[in-house]
């Protein structure tokens, strides 16, 4: 039955969203709580069939879908997997996703892939690879896909550039839109030792299509700092609400994930959680109409 | 540093503990930071691990949390994920087993772990409809012999040198883990012609009936060995059919 109900229209709406566990998926489909759209890992739904697929097509017939891809690479200087762009653009196809994200990082080398988001130098030489990998990526999917701004735990001596400004220049450059992760500012800024407001002030927020918001865990250092780690493994921390509210109230409203992926609560508590971000979204809109008005 | 130096010395860092933090990186108080380095040294290894465990959670059970991530760690050290799509990744992982030393001893260990591999390959297959029983009953009699069948894709066939089946399904989540019955050896076939994956243990003489109708051999072809030693092949070929493993019947060739 799912398979013949039409689709939810494709773009996502300016709601709270949750990315989709494989436990949390029957109550889903049998209760239908309104959440604004659900967000997977591309590389998740990579197989040839079987029930994540049969799962997924009965989501999507029911919700707006936001396809994250985790594996790209391409903040790599060597040329992206074809094989792996197509992949996405068979998904891309198959389940016609409001947008396409990806990631400034990269994750495969020589010795294969890494499985994780490592972070790359800002230089004109990393930019200039970094615009050709992501044009070559919209032209193969045939869509604008959004960059999301990385957690970094270290960074680079011969780094030029700032990373708003290389992410601007990005944006500039490609077409491409940005994904702003509130909560990876929240952990550079820590790391780094910079006010994540300035960051956000710099932030070409003209090209954002999407935030994201996490929980962190935290750490320290060889010389005893805090260092914060983008775990995804707890609820937003209050610092992050605020940079969260400080956005919105700039910039205006945009589809915000929750990412809660790692040691995942029970759906009604994570559920709790979008509903925290769509009342602040509910609110911005308001005033914004008041303003209009 | 150009920067393909500057990605292949942080590359070969993170995937040997024993090298140094490279240089071209930078910690708040400008210069190297090992603790730092260490994140992502640690999230390599815990995604990999994690994804091990996914995977072969029987295995797991059987060797106990610890002893399995010494394991998953030796593996993920040597093999590396050829692409980003990890339901592929562990593939080879019950090789690995049979030449990892420390658990030499336990013997039936790979032959769980090649049943774990096989259920994961089958859950992600391609979808396809099974065949019933009826579609047989259009064959002429006479065409019977020279049949192909085509296999489900996620059909798995799997011989084991000991009764790892019956070991993976007293060690599944709930229930007490019991010793098997006799301990013999398994043949085991590994099919999802629907949402569920099915695990079955095949008769004497079905490994080697269903491996050659697999490999492209006439349903006569197959049955051959079976006639040979007076059995008949029609139970194998029924139980087959009835466990959704056939897709198509080929009458191209005459018998």
């Amino acid at each position: 039955m799912a398979s013949t109900h039409p689709r939810i229209a494709a773009p996502l709406p300016a709601r709270a969203g949750l990315g989709l566990k494989a436990e949390h998926i029957d109550e889903i489909l049998a209760t239908r709580p309104d959440i604004g759209f659900f967000e997977i890992h591309a590389e998740n739904y990579m197989g040839d069939g079987g029930p994540p697929h049969r799962r997924l097509e009965a989501i999507r017939a029911l919700y707006p879908l936001s396809l994250h891809g985790v594996g790209l690479s391409i903040g790599s200087p060597r040329p992206l997997d074809k094989a792996h762009l197509a992949r996405l653009a068979a998904l891309a196809e198959r389940y016609e996703p409001g947008l396409f994200s990806e990631h400034l990082a990269w994750s495969t080398h020589d010795q294969g892939f890494l499985n994780d988001l490592l972070p790359l130098p800002y230089t004109e030489e990393t930019l200039a690879a970094a615009c050709s990998h992501i044009d070559q990526t919209q032209e193969t999917l045939g869509r604008r896909m959004l960059l999301e701004n990385p957690s970094t735990y270290v960074l680079f001596a011969e780094s030029t550039i700032p990373e708003t400004e290389f992410l601007g220049e990005i944006a500039r450059r490609t077409g491409c839109g940005l994904l702003l992760d509130v909560n990876n500012v929240a952990v550079c800024a820590a790391n780094h030792d910079f006010d994540p407001l300035s960051y956000l002030d710099a932030f070409p927020l003209e090209h954002v299509g999407e935030i994201h918001l996490a929980g962190y865990a935290e750490a320290e250092d060889d010389a005893g700092h805090r260092l914060l780690i983008d775990a995804h493994d707890s609820p937003v921390r209050p610092g992050v609400w605020s940079l969260y509210d400080w956005v919105i109230a700039r910039f205006g409203v945009a589809p915000t994930l929750i990412e809660w992926d790692n040691d995942a609560p029970d759906w009604a508590t994570l559920h709790a959680e979008a509903r925290r971000a769509d009342r602040r979204l509910a609110n911005t809109a308001t005033r914004g109409l008041r303003h209009a008005v | 540093m150009p920067f393909d130096t500057t990605l292949e010395d942080f590359a070969a860092a993170l995937t040997d503990p024993a090298m140094a933090t490279p240089t071209q990186t930078r910690g708040r108080e400008g210069r190297t930071d090992a603790r730092r380095f260490a994140v992502y040294r640690n999230n390599v290894a815990v995604g990999l691990i994690a994804t091990l465990e996914m995977r072969y959670p029987v295995t797991r059970r059987l060797l106990g949390e610890v002893f399995f991530r010494a394991l998953a760690r030796a593996f993920i050290v040597e093999r590396k994920p050829a692409s980003p799509v990890l339901i592929h990744y562990g593939i080879d992982f019950p090789t690995f087993i049979e030449t990892f030393a420390p658990v030499r001893d336990v013997v039936y260990l790979s032959d769980v772990a090649r049943l774990e591999n096989a259920w994961v390959e089958a859950y992600h297959a391609a979808e396809a409809t099974p065949l019933g029983l009826a579609a047989l009953s259009t064959i002429a009699p006479e065409r019977l012999g020279g049949v192909l069948l085509s296999f489900h894709p996620s059909a798995r066939l799997l011989r084991l040198a000991h009764p790892a089946a019956s070991i993976w399904a007293a060690h599944q989540e709930h229930g007490e883990p019991r010793t098997p019955e006799a301990w013999t050896p398994e043949d085991v076939l590994v099919v999802r012609p629907n949402a569920d994956v099915a695990v079955r243990v095949l008769p004497p003489g079905g490994y080697d009936f269903a491996t050659a109708l697999m490999a492209g051999a006439s349903l006569a072809e197959a049955a051959a060995p079976l006639a040979d030693n007076g059995v008949d092949p029609g139970p194998h070929l029924v139980g087959l059919i009835e466990a959704g493993t056939i897709v198509t019947f080929d009458e191209g060739r005459s018998s």
